[in-house]
């Protein structure tokens, strides 16, 4: 069994934000970068998976700029993972960029039995890449799955949806996955487990390599900071003056009611 | 001249308003607006579609599409874009839209920006705006001009707007392929309620509300404003309320009209699910958490005195 966990590079969500000189991405000077929050998920639920099923192995994959991104592989190694491949790729490419070189990877690597991915990324906020990774594979594919039960032949997915509500799939394997919170509770890196991330030699692919432009159909044109808001407007008087006074303003100032 | 293509979502019949904002920036833009509807009662829609602009409702009874099954989705998806020679393409930014666009891009080879909240169409031009990095940045972003341009637009952005349209209804038999995906169910969720990501209104509670069964001052206000409770994940992961509730990165992403947060400190992987917001009020007796800095309207004050006083003060303007 071969378990990919396709996985990104994330700025923390505690880094502040600067444009860059060219007025369309980050400044990353001084980004600490970090795995994506739902890959946690992703690379917890594979270590699991090959735990209970003896002879597993499971191959986390990035695509990301060279000079950073192989520390992400290092840290899912360090939380259990076997293998890691580092796709290398200019910044800011689009999912679809990505996608095309995730799958045409995991075909080098000899296919796949299992995919996880996030159900998406923190940063550019897309949630596309696992459903196109799925399309190029022609592979079926679950997102935003809290409960997965896998089998020889089939897995199941719990996929959560609008108003508390759950589908439930039942898809021939392989499959891909995207976890959501909820699925486990990614572990902590051991020790040794940070000493043998940090020896591991990654395999190194990169976009040309694989067959794949860098272009794609979309474009950032430009990424502004959200303005700063005004102060808020704190009421005063006692709990009961204070009440009145927010459900006026609410109704004739903001005219929410 | 673009020919846009709009997804309308609907359960059983009744049209989300996604639908119809969808509509009407299509309508506005000059161009020719098509709708596709699928599953139980997409027969019944193209009169209500034809008031905001729509000229024709393509549809798919077969009773295979009740139940979102990805892979036939993106298959009838597919052919529909084909059919029509659509060169964009709008739908919402739900679940079921961010889960089968993206599908439907690969497919196709189109381009696709997801959970946009501002849309401009300007000919075959389209640029939209989206926030990014948990919403700390927006991006402006724009498509190859050759691309079939996908839109996935975030409910309650754009204004509604009726417009003259045609009630065509024309019955669409996609092709249908083998399929590896067995939808075996869908479990109802225990709310009535609109959903987080569709509210107009929202209040949600945080950990400030000290224990499991004050959560009830929460769903009690949200009953008297008609809407839908939320949670910080402070709570959630400490089991008072289920995950479905969560506001924030490792949640739900909300943009009601009115967001009201109650105990809650407003950490920034709060913030990121919730900045959209219109009108924001904080109810927190530290006058320090940084909730307070992205307020409109703030009451620094015990939530157990505020709250009470603020449902019978709703309850006079709101129910004569
Ligand atoms: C990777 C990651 C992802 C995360 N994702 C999310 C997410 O999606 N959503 C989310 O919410 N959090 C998320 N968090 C957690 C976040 O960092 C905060 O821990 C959490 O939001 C805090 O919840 P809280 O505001 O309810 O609790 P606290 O921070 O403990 O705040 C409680 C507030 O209640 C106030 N209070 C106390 N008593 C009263 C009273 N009597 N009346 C009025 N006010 C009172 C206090 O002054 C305080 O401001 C995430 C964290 C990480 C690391």
């Amino acid at each position: 069994m071969k378990i990919f966990v396709c996985i990104k590079q994330v700025p923390d969500t505690e880094t502040k934000i600067k444009v860059a000189a060219d007025g369309a991405s980050i400044d990353s000077t001084s980004v600490k970068w970090v795995m994506n929050p739902y890959d946690e998920y992703a690379v917890e639920e594979a270590v699991k998976l090959r735990e209970a099923n003896a002879g597993a192995q499971v191959f986390v994959m990035t695509v990301g700029p060279k000079k950073r991104a192989g520390e992400v592989l290092r840290t899912a190694i360090a939380m259990g993972a076997d293998e890691g491949v580092l796709i290398d790729s200019p910044e800011n490419i689009e999912p679809f960029v990505t996608a095309q070189a995730l799958a045409a990877a995991i075909k080098t690597e000899g296919g796949a039995s299992l995919i996880l991915t996030g159900k998406l990324a923190i940063d550019d906020n897309a949630s596309s890449v696992g459903q196109m990774v799925a399309e190029l594979l022609g592979i079926p594919h679950s997102t935003v799955v809290s409960k997965i039960q896998y089998t020889a032949e089939h897995i199941t997915a719990e996929r959560d949806i609008e108003g508390g509500a759950k589908e439930i799939s039942q898809m021939t394997n392989p499959a891909l996955i995207g976890a959501n919170k909820g699925l486990n509770m990614p572990r902590y890196a051991s020790l040794p487990g940070i000493m043998k991330a940090k020896k591991k030699v990654l395999k190194e692919l990169d976009l040309a390599g694989l067959g794949v432009a860098a272009a794609g159909k979309t474009k950032v044109l430009s990424l502004e900071l959200p303005a700063d808001k005004p102060p808020a407007k704190l009421l005063q008087g006692d709990s009961s003056a204070q009440s009145a006074e927010l459900v006026k303003l609410l109704r004739d100032e903001a005219k929410v009611l | 001249m673009a020919k846009i293509l709009v997804f309308v979502e609907h359960s059983n019949g009744k049209i989300k308003r996604s639908a119809f904002e969808l509509l009407t920036a299509a309508k506005k833009s000059g161009a020719t607006v098509t709708s596709v509807a699928v599953g139980a009662g997409s027969d019944t829609l193209s009169a209500e579609l034809s008031k905001y602009g729509s000229s024709e409702c393509l549809f798919v009874k077969s009773a295979d599409f009740n139940l979102y099954n990805p892979e036939l989705f993106t298959g009838a998806l597919a052919d529909v874009i084909k059919k029509t020679g659509a060169n964009i393409v709008l739908a919402s930014a739900s679940g079921l839209g961010k889960d089968l666009f993206p599908r439907v891009a690969a497919r196709l080879g189109a381009g696709i920006i997801s959970d946009a909240t501002e849309l401009s169409i300007n000919g075959e031009d389209v640029v939209v705006k989206k926030p990014v990095y948990s919403g700390k940045a927006f991006a402006k972003m724009g498509f190859e001009p050759s691309a079939i341009k996908i839109v996935l637009m975030r409910a309650n952005q754009l204004p509604i707007a009726e417009a003259a349209g045609s009630t065509q209804s024309t019955e669409f038999s996609p092709s249908q392929v083998g399929l590896k995906t067995l939808i075996k169910e869908v479990v109802k969720g225990t709310s009535e309620k609109l959903d987080l990501t569709e509210a107009n209104i929202i209040v949600s509670g945080g950990r400030g509300l000290k224990d499991a069964a004050n959560f009830k001052l929460v769903t009690d206000l949200a009953d008297v404003l008609g809407a839908t409770a939320g949670a910080s994940r402070a709570i959630v992961d400490a089991g008072w309320v289920s995950h479905g509730m969560q506001v924030g990165q490792t949640g739900k992403t909300v943009a009601p009209s009115l967001y009201i947060a109650i105990g809650i400190s407003g950490a920034i992987q709060h913030l990121a699910g919730m900045s959209g917001s219109k009108v924001i009020v904080a109810i927190n007796n530290d006058p320090n958490a940084p909730i307070f800095q992205k307020a409109t309207y703030g009451i620094v004050g015990d939530a157990f005195e505020v709250v009470p006083k603020l449902i019978e003060e709703f309850k006079k303007v709101l129910h004569h």
